[in-house]
């Protein structure tokens, strides 16, 4: 790459050590794509499905996240020698309380919004208001960690220089399983059949006996569902509190936006290339700029190309 | 009997005089004579939050653009009359050489948050402050021209609903960042506070108080009008026309983009208002005021109230706020659970908001009342005479 | 209405009414006699409209119990609550007990700034204990300088101001800093990486850590300076250039939330107390370290001790400290709240403020606002936690530094304490210019 010298030039760094930075910060984006996919893998497939947008997702979220804390006290405390394998177990029970909570909130409230997608927006906030103070009542306002199995801690050295965080590979790891696993789903099994089939024409569906209203419910409930696999990898990362939800929701929407609302691909796309940027970004300027930088690039070309990098409908 | 169409447009159907009439004793008489001067200045400060749902009501409920970012346009013309108010203070402690504020500055005479930062000479961006007409007419052109632009970026290019929704709010949000880290330019998180004079008058006096609520309501009632007349004429109907059936607009002729542009820009104009007398006052500007949560809260006032009724947007933001004032001091668990269930009911069962309700139920009412009750006789004719005039309903 | 409207509007009452009632009573002496009415009576000791009455006075706290800053404030609503209700056991102030007026800020200034204005027009209060961040402290003091209150202000923050209505219980900068960073250089770290979240308090810590280091240091640079948005929870790049500079010492100050998540992840990356200290430093003296100002035992409770044992803190109080004070302090604290309770250095430093202000007005011998400021400065806190604490001219403490070293189970073994108690000096002429 002849632009290194100038960058080396500029950070004032030698050229070994850029190389080892790289592979770093290249891994560090990789993080990055991996939170910001695991985010917006739930919030695809509802939009792509139902054009709803759940305001409420970040906290099915933290709602993957507090099963994970609770579990993870709850191990602690009374199965200390269980502690290596929990947190498998904590990610699928942090899939089933998500699932269960957006099945209740889908049958309650969704489902009589679907003609009003504005107005949708604006009931999931107020089901996000509800769910955060739940949160504030239950768990209390304090941020709160759980505690990570032995493996998961500490970092990866496969080179003098190089040390890759653990609980970044498996991050990466879930991120990439959840988004095949997805895929696969969509594309082989019964549900993904309904699926497909509700979204290229709802009535011609309803005429061939499929259930699209449960089929709504089950999808919507799978987008929550994996939300809250997402707030169970998060813990590994970083901490909860009740209003945790709230930081990763607009970066979800923009990503999900940005890849063309409904594509799988495009999301996968989007996801790479912001998280790249930022982190890219982040490491020769400061945090903040590297955000807002993003931000604005990202709704500039939102702006010249209004259906996102991989458009799914031509009509609006 | 003919009336001229301009009256007709400002002041509506008859029972939409009767409310607005009604609007006007509450804020002019009802309320100062039974609040105490700290009320009436917590009133004051909802009013200026109000004029952002009142643009609401117009680009949401009449064009159907929801702006989940109005909060943008609301900090810009908050910020900019504070950015004037603390030049004033500023130059106020540089008079007083000798004081304890004075001597601990570096550079005397620079807000303080700039020295703060190590900054020794104002920054160009502050210099168009200094003079009080300039910052009237920057605090309307700024976030006007914002709003133009991402207006003009948006909808030539035919993006809307959900999607403008989203882009509005990533757009609060950067604006946020970029004051918070800007320190030296904006006060950063603190915000820019301690703002003491307003052309040499001072701010937190009594008759200073009680001539800005009175400021702040008049202004929003002159908004109130504004409203009401362009939803009342021609514009009005092409607006709801545009938000009911866009393509069928266009086909008819019209440049439905610059139609919405002009809206968007109105709203974001008369937020900015709010945002000025609210910096006016409460006595500072805070980048917190101008992040995604407030921006939402807009939207909840204009939805509660009713997004189809610019009286009922002034409504709903009294409401809502002393709402939130009260149960935070009593029951500060439940707030947020009645909030966001009265959110949800507000969007699911009645759209409409308060002034759907009343007006749906209030003639309900009356006939039940009417049929019960024997009733004083002119009561029963100014019913009937508001009654009689055909409404234009949306 | 339909089955599901009812069945909703049934649960959201059924909730209601099981928050509302038992929203938590303190229980105050009822019918309580002022039995020293006689030597102060009412209209000697408050002639500015507080209120007093003869066998009560009432004060406000004003802190975030929602929103993010909840996490460190509830300690400090906690701490003052205890101090308060030992007060009243003791016979109150001026024979009256005390009442509280709690007003929530919600983590948002301009709220903290309506409160204020709540609790001092329309309630007169006698005192607030109240606000955390300098951004509410600053929200609020163009209110308390108008309507001459008094606010009683518990964090740690970065000097610049000694406001007559404000009395300073936290340490300021040069308190905290200076000697923190003469320990460090006395461990042998030359090379300092600076960083902090992004807003006033570590900005201007840093600034006067820098001139420190680079003017009264010997040999001694500044090899990095980085901010990040509070909230922020990706810290990766940052600890990339961190290992890249490869600095002595790591001077951290994150606020807040993002803690958790800037631990976590320095562990993850490979840096730890042990990790660092293996390494050599560029004096030779001994091993490289991270030293904070800002994360206290309410931090670690939801960092895990196991992601930040081996870190200092430089601060002036641990709940580890070993003095009879302490010991009696941290006891009550827990009979009160719980023996998981943890207790940080700005929670003692809120519990150090009503004890303050009860003595400053039997000192002054009246409630008013000016006799009460006039009394305070030399009144003597014999039995804070810390140390017996002094107040200054200038509205600060005096205070001891200590250097805590962090433990797993989330406590502070302390390593060094400062031979003196510092003079506090917001204004340090050595470090403005």
């Amino acid at each position: 790459m002849p632009n290194i010298p100038i960058f080396a030039a500029i950070g004032g760094y030698e050229l070994e050590e850029l190389k080892g930075i790289m592979i770093m910060q290249g891994f560090a984006g990789i993080t990055l794509f991996s939170v910001f996919l695991l985010m917006a893998l739930g919030l695809v497939i509802i939009f792509g499905q139902m054009k709803v947008i759940n305001m409420a997702h970040g906290e099915f979220l933290t709602a993957g996240a507090y099963t994970t804390v609770f579990l993870s006290e709850m191990t602690h405390k009374f199965m200390p020698g269980l502690m290596p394998i929990y947190f498998p177990i904590a990610m699928l029970a942090a899939f089933g309380v998500a699932f269960l909570l957006g099945w209740i909130v889908e049958y309650l409230l969704i489902r009589h919004l679907y003609s009003r997608p504005l107005d949708t927006l604006l009931a999931t906030w107020g089901i996000s208001m509800i769910m955060q103070q739940g949160f504030r009542l239950i768990f209390g306002g304090r941020e709160a960690g759980a505690i990570m199995p032995e493996w998961l801690m500490g970092s990866w050295s496969p080179a003098e220089g190089v040390d890759i965080p653990i609980n970044g590979i498996f991050l990466f790891t879930t991120a990439v399983f959840m988004t095949l696993f997805i895929f696969f789903l969509l594309q082989r099994s019964r549900w993904g059949l309904c699926v497909r089939a509700t979204v290229l024409n709802r009535t011609m569906a309803n005429a061939v006996g499929i259930n699209t209203a449960r089929t709504d419910r089950t999808t919507f409930a799978v987008g929550c569902g994996l939300a809250g696999i997402a707030g169970a990898a998060f813990t590994t990362y970083g901490s909860v509190s009740p209003a945790a939800g709230s930081l990763y929701i607009i970066d979800s929407f923009i990503v999900v936006v940005f890849g063309g609302a409904g594509s799988l691909i495009g999301t996968v796309l989007s996801a790479f290339g912001i998280a790249q940027a930022q982190s890219i970004l982040e490491f020769f300027t400061s945090g903040v700029i590297a955000k807002v930088m993003v931000l604005l690039a990202v709704i500039v070309i939102l702006m010249i190309r209004p259906q996102g990098l991989v458009a799914m409908k031509v009509r609006r | 009997m003919v009336e001229s169409s301009f009256k007709r447009n400002l002041f509506g159907s008859r029972g939409e005089v009767v409310t607005f009439i009604l609007l006007v004793i509450v804020l002019f008489a009802v309320l100062p004579a039974s609040f105490d001067i700290f009320r009436l200045n917590l009133t004051a400060k909802y009013l200026s939050l109000g004029f952002a749902a009142l643009g609401l009501v117009l680009c949401w409920g009449y064009g159907g653009i929801l702006s989940l970012g109005q909060g943008l346009y609301w900090g810009l013309g908050g910020y900019c009359m504070a950015a004037f108010l603390k030049l004033e203070a500023a130059a106020l402690i540089a008079k007083d050489t000798s004081s304890d504020t004075a001597r601990a500055l570096t550079t005397v005479g620079l807000p303080d948050f700039m020295d703060w930062n190590q900054i020794t000479e104002l920054p160009y961006l502050w210099y168009p402050f200094k003079s009080f007409p300039l910052t009237l007419i920057l605090m309307l052109f700024v976030p006007g021209l914002v709003a133009w632009i991402v207006g003009m970026a948006i909808f030539k290019r035919r993006v809307s609903g959900v999607y403008f929704a989203i882009i509005t709010q990533a757009l609060c949000w950067c604006m946020e960042i970029l004051f918070v880290t800007r320190q030296g330019l904006t006060g950063g998180i603190n915000g820019i506070t301690d703002l003491r004079t307003i052309l040499g008058f001072p701010l937190g006096t009594k008759g200073m108080q009680d001539f800005l609520y009175f400021l702040t309501a008049a202004l929003a009632l002159g908004c109130v009008l504004l409203c009401r007349f362009l939803t009342h004429c021609k514009f009005g109907q092409l607006l709801i026309a545009i938000r009911d059936m866009e393509n069928r607009v266009r086909f008819s002729g019209y440049d439905v983009a610059n139609f919405k542009v002009f809206v968007f820009v109105i709203a974001a104009l008369m937020s900015a208002v709010g945002g000025a007398l609210f910096t006016l006052n409460v006595g500072f500007m805070s980048p917190k005021l101008v992040s995604i949560e407030p921006s939402v809260y807009m939207v909840i006032f204009c939805a509660l109230g009713g997004r189809l009724s610019p009286v009922g947007a002034i409504y709903g933001t009294l409401l809502v706020c002393f709402g939130r004032t009260y149960f935070s001091e009593k029951f500060p668990e439940l707030w947020m659970f009645i909030m966001g269930g009265a959110f949800i009911a507000v969007t699911m069962w009645c759209p409409k908001g308060l002034a759907g309700l009343v007006e749906t139920y209030l003639p309900k009412l009356w006939k039940l009342l009417a049929s019960r009750v024997k009733l004083p006789k002119f009561l029963v004719r100014a019913a009937d005479w508001m009654g009689n005039d055909a409404e234009r309903g949306c | 209405m339909n089955f599901v409207k009812t069945s909703t509007f049934a649960a959201l009452a059924a909730l209601a009414l099981g928050v509302v009632l038992p929203a938590g009573a303190e229980d105050w002496q009822e019918n309580w006699k002022n039995p020293e009415l006689a030597k102060y009576p009412t209209a000697k000791v408050n002639t500015t409209g507080l209120m007093v009455d003869d066998n009560y006075v009432t004060v406000g706290q004003l802190h975030s119990v929602t929103g993010t800053m909840a996490i460190s404030e509830t300690g400090s609503v906690e701490a003052e609550r205890l101090a308060i209700q030992q007060i009243n056991e003791a016979g109150g102030v001026l024979g009256r007990q005390i009442k509280i007026i709690q007003e929530d800020g919600a983590s948002d200034w301009p709220t903290f700034n309506e409160k204020a204005k709540k609790l001092l027009i329309q309630n007169k209060v006698a005192a607030v204990f109240g606000c955390w961040t300098s951004a509410s402290r600053k929200a609020v003091l163009p209110v308390f300088e108008k309507e001459n209150g008094l606010l009683y202000y518990p964090t740690f923050y970065e000097g610049l101001e000694a406001s007559k209505n404000v009395f300073y219980e936290g340490q300021e900068a040069t308190q905290q800093i200076i000697w923190g960073l003469d320990w460090a250089y006395a461990q042998g770290c030359r090379t300092f990486y600076l960083l902090g979240s992004d807003y006033i308090w570590p900005r201007t810590s840093n600034k006067i850590a820098r001139i420190h280091i680079e003017r009264y240091l010997k040999d001694a640079k500044v090899v990095g300076e980085d901010y990040y948005p509070l909230g922020n929870t990706n810290f990766n790049s940052l600890i990339n250039k961190i290992k890249l500079k490869n600095p002595d010492c790591i001077y951290s100050i994150i606020v807040g939330g993002s803690n958790v998540a800037w631990f976590k992840q320095l562990k993850a990356a490979g840096i730890t107390g042990d990790s660092l200290a293996k390494k050599k430093n560029s004096s030779g003296q001994g091993g490289k370290l991270l030293l904070t100002i800002s994360t206290t035992e309410d931090e670690i409770l939801g960092i895990g001790g196991e992601n930040c044992a081996g870190f200092y803190t430089c601060a002036k109080y641990f709940q580890s400290l070993d003095n009879p004070n302490n010991k009696a302090f941290v006891e009550a604290f827990k009979k009160k709240y719980g023996k998981d309770a943890v207790i940080g250095d700005v929670s003692q430093a809120a519990y150090e403020g009503p004890w303050l202000w009860v003595k400053s007005v039997e000192k002054a011998g009246s409630f008013d606002v000016d006799k009460v400021v006039e009394a305070a400065p030399d009144v003597v806190f014999d039995n804070a936690p810390e140390g017996p604490v002094k107040i200054h001219k200038n509205h600060h403490l005096w205070s001891r530094a200590k250097l805590g070293k962090m433990l797993e189970n989330g406590q502070f073994e302390v390593v060094a304490e400062s031979a003196d108690q510092i003079e506090p000096d917001p204004f340090p002429e050595k470090y403005i210019k």
